[in-house]
């Protein structure tokens, strides 16, 4: 995050970094948003150390086991077992790491492309920024799960399609946070020094416009981050995302949907740790905004 | 017995870094058919103390006083239903900005006919007939027009024409116009004060004309009430403030008049600006920005005068321009804008 | 007024041309023989490729083929399923009521109770009350529908029993279709009883698809009351001796609308998008249902043609909204 300084900003980015703390941690939400985030990255990071089995061993005297406060639950699958006999914690732990890359990735590539176009659009104008916003309307004529499902029709079920597909349906909200705050930047002093001062077009859009555009961006960034776990699971729920047997978080629920009405713990958990950590990066988020900028408004 | 009665009025704001006193000792005694005005520079507390004896400060602000009375009932013991019989009904107010202050999504008429309906009730028909009535009566042309408009149809002027026909739809007994005329053009300023002062003729309600500027002072009030940084500093009718100012704020706020700065080639201004929450000075308020200002001034916070019939805030107060405080022979030297005049405008 | 309609009309005309190109391109994008992929691990005769491969064109240069394409879509033909071979306009069309409705009474839900929550949490700013009202919302904002349904079926329906699990209508129930409205169909019919049953099996499906919306109202309302209440206006309001109820719910809340309608209008969109996992859940006969499906049988021509419909239908409901935007927002419609 060492982008977010303003030229015209007081003081040294380390003071501005303090600044940008206090206003963030005073939001407790915010903290505990944080907190999570940071623990289950870590969890992810280190699953074969923390989860207590293979997620793929199939223990077949054990199949279905309940929760550990059930009179028949033990130790050994704390969280029980699925129809195969696989331990769910072991697998949620597992998950994480699906999801999370794929989403971080999915983030990745939407705001890398969307900053782009939205720089390009921002800053020629004219007809590049016209097709630009076309396409991006278009884009989001289409309910973005349908234009997912599409494209991973298209391009095969599995996890690669899925983030694209994913990337594609974000790609207009960056490109057209971007345009408008390079829009609403462009003419302000700084950048006309800079350009007097002959820097090049890419030089203005990348070093001089860019990181002040950032906040926004960033807000938005935790936001797709969220959204993009939700898809993600919604794809691997319908069967069209991850395949089994890979433990992502929806396709595992997928799994258990027929098992619904004798073992609830395989649909609930899975759930559970999807709805906790799209909350939790959301609480993140309302804090960041409120912290970088208080006049942008998320509904 | 006054119409509006207030003594030791003050407002404290909740703020993260504590309270702060945004108002303190404001005493203000209107009677029936008098024409008061609160000065005082951009922050003096002079627009938040009239919000607090309308009832109008939102939930972070505390209010109290000493004694506030409206015709003879305590506005702090009423019920917030009685209140509300009072505020818009016998005492009401126009403010700053009459383009924002109009609800854009309700024609004129509607929002005059609210108001009526609220406080005189009546006929549909009798109703419209009033705020035909009362359009007409504040100079808008063409009412019957203008009563189906929407504000942001209207200019600058004409909405605080239609504020001031909305105040007076209920026969008030007094009015309070928050700087009525900051937001306008020159020429319509000068329309809107003399429509506010022959409305003020003909019904006899008292007015409260709150300002920064001591020309529109001079032309318009009876008293007058000086505001700096949330106190009162002086109190007097017009006539005796302008001939003998006893706040060095107050002379200061004369010599800053262009018909007062005579031929000088640039007008003299006060240096410095009103301290806000985080930067109020020991002692004296003012003091950092007076002239007149001993170490005294900067140690101890001053209490008027038991005497003092302007109630003075000062440790020095002027006496026919003169100051007795220590400081003045070296400052008059310095700056002879200090010396004192003799030309009275009202 | 007029104008301004016909304004955002003309708008709409590229993004209506773009819609038609990547519903077009769909099928052309298929990487490999779209006529194999589509006959899948199957196989095809070579008569029965060659005539699939004139059925759909494919024979022809591109723009012919979307010409073709535009002209057949301006007249209702969007192909026929390779599936049931019938017209995939009529298939969509037989199962879109299915999906307005629900979503219909998903939106009523989330405005029924998304509306007055966020005007009390505005109203009650930092109390507990709204405290409790934000952290709901938030919650139901990051909501996987798909898991909330199965939470709600296995408790409302499987251990309760207050609630059926899936379809529009209890099996006793034959309604003939008129408006394809279960509950209007039913109350043409004058059936009370099958009235009765089409709301009882409406309400899970409601309440999960509403859930989003929801939020997103609550979230919206309360920040456009918290910023419409710092308006002067409000206080002239209060200044003019009214309740405070009349404060709030007449100044207040019809400028704090203005800002609402667009959202609720938005939520279209994402009704569409939910509708698609709701009615797999609730396994409701609607459009939703009929993608998944069409998608994983490889129905091809009706996955291009529910993709073009859809986002017609979501351009239209935005058209609308602004339309709405322009009643209720005086300085647009003077």
């Amino acid at each position: 995050m060492s982008t977010i300084s303003t030229p015209a900003a007081p003081g040294s980015f380390r003071y501005q970094l303090a600044s940008f703390w206090s206003d963030f941690s005073a939001s407790r939400g915010a903290l505990v948003g944080l907190i999570f985030i940071v623990f289950i990255l870590l969890v992810a990071l280190f699953a074969p150390w923390v989860a207590p089995h293979d997620p793929a061993m199939q223990d077949r005297a054990a199949l279905l086991v309940p929760p550990v406060w059930h009179a028949e639950g033990s130790w050994n699958y704390v969280l029980g077992t699925d129809a195969v006999g696989r331990d769910i914690l072991s697998r949620l732990i597992y998950g994480a790491r699906y999801s999370l890359s794929i989403s971080a990735m999915v983030v990745v590539i939407s705001m890398g492309v969307g900053i782009f176009l939205g720089l390009l659009a921002g800053y020629f104008r004219g007809w590049i920024e016209t097709v630009i916003t076309r396409v991006m309307d278009v884009v989001l004529a289409f309910p973005s799960l349908l234009l997912a499902l599409g494209l991973v029709a298209i391009l095969s079920p599995g996890l690669t399609s899925a983030m694209i597909a994913i990337a594609l349906v974000q790609l207009p909200y960056f490109v057209r946070l971007t345009r408008a705050a390079v829009i609403g930047e462009k003419n302000r002093e700084y950048v006309i020094a800079s350009r007097l001062s002959g820097a090049g077009h890419l030089r203005l859009m990348f070093n001089t416009l860019l990181p002040n555009c950032m906040a926004p961006l960033i807000v938005q960034a935790t936001l797709s981050f969220s959204t993009a776990i939700l898809d993600i699971a919604a794809l691997g729920f319908l069967g069209m995302g991850v395949q089994p047997p890979t433990p992502e978080w929806g396709a595992m629920l997928a799994n258990a949907r027929e098992f619904m009405g004798s073992a609830y713990w395989a649909v609930t958990f899975p759930g559970l740790i999807i709805l906790l950590t799209v909350l939790m990066i959301n609480l993140m988020g309302d804090g960041l905004r409120d912290a970088l900028d208080p006049k942008m408004k998320r509904s | 017995m006054a119409l509006l009665d207030i003594e030791g009025l003050s407002v404290r704001f909740k703020t993260s870094s504590g309270l702060f006193a945004a108002v303190e000792g404001v005493d203000i005694n209107v009677d029936r058919g008098e024409v008061w005005s609160i000065v005082g520079e951009s922050g003096s507390g002079k627009s938040v103390s009239m919000l607090a004896t309308m009832g109008l400060l939102p939930w972070t602000a505390q209010v109290t006083a000493d004694k506030m009375t409206f015709d003879g009932q305590d506005l702090q013991q009423l019920s917030s239903r009685q209140r509300r019989r009072i505020v818009g009904g016998e005492m009401s107010m126009i403010f700053q900005e009459p383009m924002s202050s109009l609800n854009p999504c309700f024609t004129v008429g509607t929002q005059i006919d609210e108001m009526i309906k609220q406080h005189l009730g009546g006929s549909r028909k009798e109703r419209h007939e009033r705020a035909l009535d009362l359009l007409a009566q504040v100079g808008i042309p063409d009412p019957a027009r203008r009563i189906k408009a929407y504000p942001h149809q209207l200019s600058g002027g004409m909405s605080q024409r239609v504020m001031i026909a909305m105040a007076i739809s209920c026969n008030p007994r007094l009015l309070i116009a928050d700087e009525p005329t900051t937001a306008l053009d020159v020429t319509i300023q000068a329309q809107i004060l003399e429509l506010l002062l022959r409305l003020q003729e003909d019904t006899g309600m008292a007015l409260i004309l709150i300002t920064h500027d001591m020309g529109v002072v001079a032309e318009t009030a009876k008293h007058v009430v000086v505001q700096y940084a949330g106190r009162q500093v002086e109190k007097q009718d017009v006539k005796s403030l302008f001939a003998n100012p006893r706040h060095p704020y107050t002379e200061a706020l004369l010599s800053a008049l262009p018909e007062r700065a005579g031929n000088q080639a640039r007008l003299p201004t006060i240096p410095g600006v009103v301290p806000g929450q985080h930067d109020r000075p020991s002692g004296c308020l003012f003091n950092p920005r007076c002239q007149y200002a001993t170490e005294h001034c900067r140690e101890v916070e001053p209490v008027p005068a038991a005497d003092d019939p302007a109630r003075t805030l000062c440790h020095y107060p002027l006496e026919d321009g003169i100051s007795p405080s220590p400081a003045a022979a070296g400052a008059a030297r310095d700056n002879p804008q200090s010396s004192p005049h003799r030309e009275v405008r009202p | 007024m007029f104008k301004f309609f016909l304004v955002k009309l003309a708008q709409l005309v590229p993004t209506f041309i773009g819609v038609t190109i990547v519903a077009f391109a769909f099928i052309r994008l298929l990487p490999g023989d779209p006529i194999l992929l589509m006959a899948g691990e199957r196989g095809i005769s070579a008569e029965r490729y060659a005539q699939l491969e004139s059925q759909m064109g494919f024979d022809r240069s591109l723009v012919v083929q979307y010409l073709d394409f535009l002209k057949g879509l301006l007249h209702g033909d969007l192909g026929n399923s390779l599936v049931t071979h019938a017209p995939v306009m009529d298939e969509f069309m037989s199962r879109f009521p299915a999906t307005l409705e629900l979503s219909l009474f998903a939106l009523a839900f989330a405005v029924i109770i998304g509306l007055p929550a966020g005007v009390l949490a505005a109203v009650k700013r930092g109390k507990t009350l709204d405290h409790t009202i934000m952290g709901v919302s938030l919650t139901g904002y990051s909501m996987p529908i798909f898991w909330w349904g199965l939470l709600l079926i296995m408790l409302f329906s499987s251990t309760l029993g207050w609630t059926p699990v899936s379809g529009r209508i209890s099996y006793m129930y034959f309604i003939e279709p008129v408006t394809g409205f279960m509950t209007i169909d039913s109350l043409i019919a004058g059936d009370w009883g099958a009235f009765l049953s089409s709301l009882h099996y409406l309400i899970l499906p409601s309440i999960v698809l509403g859930t989003i919306p929801l939020a997103v109202i609550a979230r919206q309302t309360r920040s456009s009351m918290l910023e419409v209440l710092g308006e002067d206006y409000v206080r002239t309001a209060r200044a003019k001796g009214l309740s405070n109820f009349r404060v709030i719910m007449v100044h207040t809340l019809r400028n704090a609308l203005i800002s609402v309608v667009t959202v609720i209008g938005l939520q279209v969109g994402l009704l569409l998008a939910g509708a698609i996992l709701t009615e797999t859940i609730f396994s409701w006969p609607g459009i939703g249902k009929w993608m998944i499906d069409a998608i994983s049988r490889r129905d091809y021509p009706s996955v291009q043609g529910g993709l073009v419909l859809i986002a017609f239908i979501v351009m239209i409901v935005n058209l609308l909204v602004d339309l709405a935007y322009g009643v209720i927002n005086p300085r647009i419609r003077h």
